[in-house]
């Protein structure tokens, strides 16, 4: 048996036009991952404003597009659209059925995740909660947590599917998680099959980010004249029980899928890939052997998979203050000097209006920006940039500060002394400031958090 | 032997968690393997991104996809959502990695990339 598996959609904010191709070329399962680490923080302020909130919104639109062939037995879908509030998203998914007059439907959602209200608990019970990238001790966290969320494994979106769901809404589990669930179930994969786990979570990997296995966000060669690209490619998997698989695309879709596109995506957001972490195995993605079919056809085979490790990768956010910027052009010549003159009066005239910064950011667009101190320029470029635009960007503790410093920028329009600035679109002002999180990632023990996982299946 | 900048050699993709950055590189062919893999060492990855990383670079080998992948740590200004630049996931530091000048065999010095033929965005943009 062969299962049909797609990435429907890499993060909140891709299109729900995705849906339509996958369907038409057949997929028994349409994964949506919607979950960034930076997502988890949007969803955050969502809830904060409305306690229904803090689940991706766009579920609707996706379930509107995908609900009839669930309805009629053609597709199932796996999503963590649910945030950090699936409970709101399973009901705004019961209200899109309800609203396609469709009935007979499973959706089940799982919950556990979210350790918001339980980092007391987990403390007592020994957890360190250190910060896995600098080693600090909690006892250093800033202030409280503002989301706290473990990411799970594929075992309960398994569980869910043996529970005869239709559609699956997580809270944070693993990226590729929400791809192994379904290919667990279908194959009867043990969670001790490591290889198998392995492979599951590898397809789960090379599809979760939506389009880049598929042509997208391709560098290499080619990149320029890949077919219809405007036909956006989601990644399908066709994997045979053996974990064998093939990563392929909708023959209607645009892109393309070579060993060149699948490999950049092999180690994309990976660190070590001799030990892929995964809350259901440890895979090692230096074992996968590909081979290009042609026909955007790539086989992946072989990979291995080591037990995994007894905790689960927690990730919590804490404020980190304010954020405001303002933007503005400079024609040639002499477009960078003028750009940084500007900047230093500008900067003195915030230090000046009493404003208090912790912390400033100075780009040089057409210069620097991007490349900052990898670019040679101006000592070896030797050309001189026909303009560049200056983006400041500055962090304040307070809000309030934060909205005034831009206004700093403003009277330089004509009592600067740089012949030549403009306003790069509506940026000048800097407009109100926005509010600065930072990310915590921690481990916690599985047994604590596996004991409050839970799996609920409502039939609409 | 020559010098040569990465991006006649390679493709490049660039990924975050938190306030670290990997960034791969892709040889074209075997023979550019072995050399990236004498070349571009961490050190020489850490030299070149100077104070845009604050920390440690390792590297990690993928030979089954011809590939290096380098993992920075402090590379994002305190990661996606903390981070002031208008980069804050680091998306541009493949392209910044390929940048790079490495030693290459004589043999290889005349090395380039095809370069991106866009008339067809022309013809739309025009009409």
């Amino acid at each position: 048996m062969t299962v049909r598996i797609a990435g429907g959609q890499g993060f909140y904010g891709d299109t729900p036009a995705s849906v339509a191709p996958l369907l038409e070329a057949g997929v028994d399962y349409l994964c949506l991952e919607a979950l960034a680490e930076l997502t988890l923080a949007i969803l955050q302020k969502d809830r904060q404003r409305d306690e229904t909130r803090g689940y991706t919104r766009d579920l609707q639109q996706y379930l509107a597009s995908a609900l009839p062939a669930v309805a009629s037995g053609r597709t199932k879908v796996i999503t963590n659209a649910g945030g950090i509030n699936p409970t709101a998203a399973a009901r705004a998914a019961v209200e899109a059925a309800r609203g396609l007059g469709l009935s007979g439907l499973k959706i089940a959602t799982v919950l556990g995740d979210d350790l918001m209200n339980r980092v007391g608990e987990l403390r007592d019970a020994g957890e360190t909660m250190a910060h896995t990238d600098t080693g600090a001790g909690f006892d250093e966290f800033p202030g409280e947590p503002l989301f706290a969320s473990a990411y799970l494994g594929a075992r309960p979106i398994a569980d869910a599917l043996a529970q005869g769901a239709d559609v699956v809404i997580t809270g944070r589990v693993a990226d590729a998680a929400l791809f192994l669930g379904p290919l667990a179930f279908e194959h009867g994969w043990s969670f001790d099959d490591w290889d198998r786990l392995a492979a599951g979570t590898l397809v789960g990997h090379l599809l979760e980010c939506s389009g880049q296995s598929a042509g997208g966000n391709f560098s290499g060669v080619g990149w320029w004249d890949q077919p219809h690209p405007w036909d956006l490619p989601y990644p399908i998997a066709e994997v045979d029980a053996d974990g064998t698989a093939v990563i392929t695309k909708p023959a209607t879709s645009g892109g393309r899928v070579t060993f060149d596109t699948v490999r950049q995506q092999l180690l994309y957001e990976v660190h070590d890939p001799t030990a892929y972490l995964s809350p259901d195995v440890v895979a090692d993605f230096t074992t996968a052997a590909f081979e290009d079919l042609g026909n955007d056809r790539v086989r992946v085979v072989g990979v291995r998979g080591r037990p995994a490790t007894p905790t689960y990768k927690a990730l919590l956010a804490h404020r980190a203050g304010w954020a405001g910027e303002t933007r503005v052009a400079f024609s040639w010549p002499d477009a960078y000097e003028k750009a940084k003159v500007a900047a230093a009066i500008f900067k003195t005239r915030v230090e000046a209006a009493g404003l208090p910064v912790e912390e400033w950011c100075f780009e040089y667009w057409g210069v620097d920006a991007l490349g900052g101190p990898t670019v040679p320029y101006p000592s070896t470029a030797g050309c001189e940039p026909a303009d560049c635009g200056l983006r400041v960007a500055w962090r304040c503790d307070d809000a309030k500060v934060a909205a005034l410093v831009g206004r700093e920028m403003v009277p330089l329009t004509l009592s600067g002394p740089s012949a030549g600035l403009t306003g790069m679109g509506r940026g000048m002002g800097g407009g109100g400031a926005s509010e600065l999180l930072g990310i915590w990632p921690t481990l916690v023990d599985k047994n604590l958090v596996d004991a409050h996982v839970t799996v609920a299946v409502e039939e609409v | 032997m020559a010098r040569l900048q990465l991006r006649e050699l390679c493709g490049y993709r660039a990924g975050d968690k938190g306030d670290i950055s990997n960034v791969a590189i892709f040889a074209d062919d075997e023979e550019t393997y072995v050399v990236l893999v004498r070349e571009v060492t961490a050190a020489r990855v850490k030299e070149h991104f100077t104070s845009m990383v604050t920390g440690d670079v390792t590297r990690y080998e993928a030979p089954n996809v011809l590939g290096l992948n380098f993992v920075m740590q402090g590379a994002l200004g305190g990661g996606g959502p903390r981070s002031l630049r208008s980069d804050n996931l680091g998306k541009t530091l493949g392209g910044a990695l390929v940048r790079l000048e490495i030693e290459v065999p004589d043999s290889m010095a005349g090395r380039r990339r095809p370069r991106p033929d866009v008339a067809w965005a022309d013809t739309i943009l025009d009409s």
